[in-house]
């Protein structure tokens, strides 16, 4: 009995041991817990990535890390330790990529991330994003506050380190230019947000942000509307799900929002650098997934595979063997390198000190219309 | 603040207090028969109003299905649950089996999509409260005797089962549903919506009603003799099981009746019932889980504190509604003398 336990087991070892000569990506996503609708997002564009790079063999190993800094961590020990990956995609979280941040860096393993992870500086060496800083996004949406000649902004956003990040990239943004009149916190599953938008409509801003993300971010605008809030309403980049249109319905209509190019890629003038890849991602995105299943999370996440992609180029091309520290750091150098990569969401153009690299100019800024996304310029 | 948003910031917090006062006196029911610190009361809530949504955007709602199995579950429950349960085989195998299929046929040949709203309230509520009663027959049952730290155990953790089946049959993303009236009342300088009318119209009606079921009915009457004393109630022949499943009838009542409120005024999630729920417990806790009238008034307070405190420090505002509980709970330690627990 014990002996046949033993063989199935050792079966069981070897089956999970992959073979040497292939490369092993590990992606690690949130497919449970709150931020489970990113995750769903990244698995899309998973499913849809070569098996070959430069004729070896890649497997993609995802784990799930149900929206906990500690599971994740868990995840990337896993992923190196047992599956010896040579890269790790994700996640999708900024908490929870600052948590795998730290192992990947002292495990020599390069990682992409999904979330607008903080990556400037030597500290992060082997670490890199894929999405575009919160800080790029808001300052999209403040020159076109600015534009249309707003002189105050009222704020309301999630008391948690997104609705943090925004306001702070706000208050950049904003430094001489316009004035923030109100800052106002809520929670992602408060029943009502009927106080903190009282006290907005008190400071009588021209224009409100909402700092928030997914579906919640829809409330706040409804209980603008509903007490009689006439002026602009900018939302975040963190709201482009077709679920945040479904339950905003009428409310959002109108809503002035910031995006990687890859969600309205139908309506990019020919001259948008991203036009042709963001059409053909789509494409097949959608081929599988069903119409209108496309989001900037999908798109992201694809682009962090086109980072990639460029690093195990370049490490085949320098003859080192996937699975060795040796291949790794060229990955690192490789991606490192890259210029002008034209993904589907931006064009990305790393160096030393700067591991995200997204130019600026990719970035749309749309508008609620009829219930879809309207490209405004 | 002027006297208008105090007046808005007090409806707020009415309203969103009559709904804690719901779940705070389901919790009270639930403890004062049963001893059981019930933490899925929430689920009812996350549960009813996603029901509601699904109905309301025609796909057929995962809920049935988990009527199904809960019915079979619950019946293999009865089958192998010793003598006694057998002996009413007949009449478990019609509430758990035959009722379960009758409801999924019936919705299954409904135009969901074009019911009247009223009609899938009745479905709503026809599809979630008999999981109360299969619920306690599976899970709490058989530990019925156990103390109150093991009851709250499996409390917990049908919580994190609850929670889970939630986010398996009804997705990560939440869901609004149509308020039950687009009326806008002027009153003075305030405009109250419909919504907001229906859902304290609903409170007190239930509140009323329970009071009414509790001293005026016979079913009511042994319901309260077993809070009052388990083993004197059993002595005049009430079962202590009949009792258990009733409570939880009423239990996943209020809480599927109050997502069905809550669910028009703001966006429920599969896991959003623990939260308000939690708050609906804040509020049982000033009564003491055990007086009904101080868990409403709790409640309402609760509402209300949250209301105002979003408007001065909405950063702070979760902070403040559960820091209250510690002023309460130093003021009733103070006032009344410790009691062991009677095993």
């Amino acid at each position: 009995m014990y002996l046949k336990k033993l063989i199935a087991l050792s079966v069981a070892a070897l089956a999970a041991t992959p073979v040497l000569a292939d490369i092993n990506v590990g992606v690690v996503a949130s497919l449970t817990g709150p931020a489970a609708a990113l995750g769903a997002e990244t698995k899309k564009a998973v499913a849809l990535l070569p098996t070959t790079v430069g004729g070896e063999k890649v497997n993609f190993i995802i784990l799930d890390d149900g929206t906990d800094p500690t599971n994740a961590v868990k995840n990337v020990r896993k992923l190196i330790s047992e599956d010896k990956v040579d890269a790790i995609l994700g996640p999708n979280l900024i908490s929870t990529a600052m948590a795998m941040a730290d192992v990947a860096n002292t495990e020599k393993t390069p990682m992409i991330s999904v979330a607008p992870l903080d990556v400037t500086g030597d500290k992060r060496g082997y670490v890199f994003r894929s999405e575009p800083s919160a800080d790029l996004m808001v300052n999209r949406l403040v020159a076109d506050m600015v534009e249309h000649g707003a002189k105050t902004v009222g704020f309301i956003g999630f008391s948690d380190s997104w609705g943090e990040l925004l306001l702070k990239s706000l208050t950049k943004a904003t430094e001489g230019k316009l004035k923030i009149v109100a800052t106002e916190r809520y929670g992602r599953a408060d029943p009502s947000v009927q106080a903190q938008v009282l006290k907005i409509l008190s400071a009588k801003p021209d224009v409100v942000f909402v700092g928030a993300s997914g579906t919640p971010a829809a409330m706040p605008q409804i209980t603008l509307r509903e007490r009689g809030f006439k002026g602009n309403i900018y939302q975040s980049h963190g709201v482009t799900s077709k679920e945040f249109l479904r339950v905003g319905g009428k409310a959002v209509e109108g809503a002035l929002i910031p995006v990687g190019p890859v969600l309205v890629a139908e309506q990019l003038p020919d001259s948008h650098p991203t036009k042709k890849t963001s059409m053909a991602f789509v494409k097949e995105l959608e081929a599988k997934n069903g119409p209108d299943s496309r989001s900037t999370f999908a798109g992201a996440s694809w682009d962090a595979w086109l980072l990639l992609q460029n690093g195990i180029l370049a490490a085949q091309k320098a003859k080192t063997k996937a699975g060795t520290v040796e291949f790794r750091n060229a990955v690192r150098e490789g991606i490192e390198k890259t210029t002008k990569l034209v993904g589907t969401n931006g064009v990305y153009s790393l160096n030393a000190a700067d591991h995200a690299g997204y130019d600026p100019s990719a970035i749309v800024l749309i508008k609620v219309e009829n219930n879809h996304w309207k490209l405004v310029k | 603040m002027d006297a208008d948003i105090f007046a808005l910031l007090a409806q707020d917090g009415v309203t969103n207090g009559a709904i804690y006062a719901l779940l705070a006196l389901a919790l009270v029911l639930v403890f004062a028969v049963t001893r059981i610190i019930f933490i899925p009361q929430g689920e009812f809530l996350a549960w009813g109003a996603l029901t509601m949504a699904a109905l309301e955007a025609g796909h057929y709602p995962g809920t049935v299905w988990l009527l199904l199995g809960a019915g079979v579950i619950t019946f293999a429950a009865d089958l192998f649950g010793g003598a006694s349960a057998r002996r009413r085989l007949g009449q478990s195998a019609l509430w758990n089996l035959v009722y379960p299929v009758a409801v999924a046929a019936i919705l299954y040949f409904m135009p969901l999509s074009e019911l009247p709203q009223l009609v899938r309230v009745l479905a709503v509520l026809a599809i979630v409260v008999p999981l109360g009663p299969m619920i306690y027959r599976v899970a709490f049952q058989p530990v019925a005797e156990a103390p109150v730290l093991v009851l709250l155990i499996v409390s917990v953790a049908l919580h994190l089962l609850m929670v889970g089946v939630g986010l398996l049959i009804f997705g990560p993303e939440g869901s609004r549903t149509l308020p039950f009236s687009e009326a806008q009342l002027a009153v003075g300088t305030l405009t109250l919506s419909g919504h907001t009318l229906v859902v304290l119209v609903a409170s007190v009606a239930l509140i009323v009603g329970l009071y009414l079921y509790f001293g005026r009915t016979l079913g009511g009457k042994a319901l309260m003799a077993t809070a009052i004393n388990r083993n004197g109630a059993r002595l005049m022949g009430i079962s202590p099981a009949l009792a258990g499943r009733q409570t939880f009838f009423f239990a996943a009542l209020i809480g599927a009746l109050s997502g069905l409120l809550v669910a028009p005024l703001t966006t429920v999630y599969y896991d959003s019932g623990f939260l308000i729920g939690l708050k609906g417990f804040v509020a049982a806790i000033i009564g003491g889980l055990a007086s009904y009238p101080l868990a409403a008034g709790g409640a309402v307070l609760v509402g209300l504190l949250e209301s105002f405190s979003s408007f001065w420090a909405s950063a702070f505002k979760d902070v403040l509604v559960f820091t209250l509980i510690i002023p309460v709970l130093m003021l009733r330690s103070l006032n009344s003398h410790h009691v062991e627990e009677e095993e």
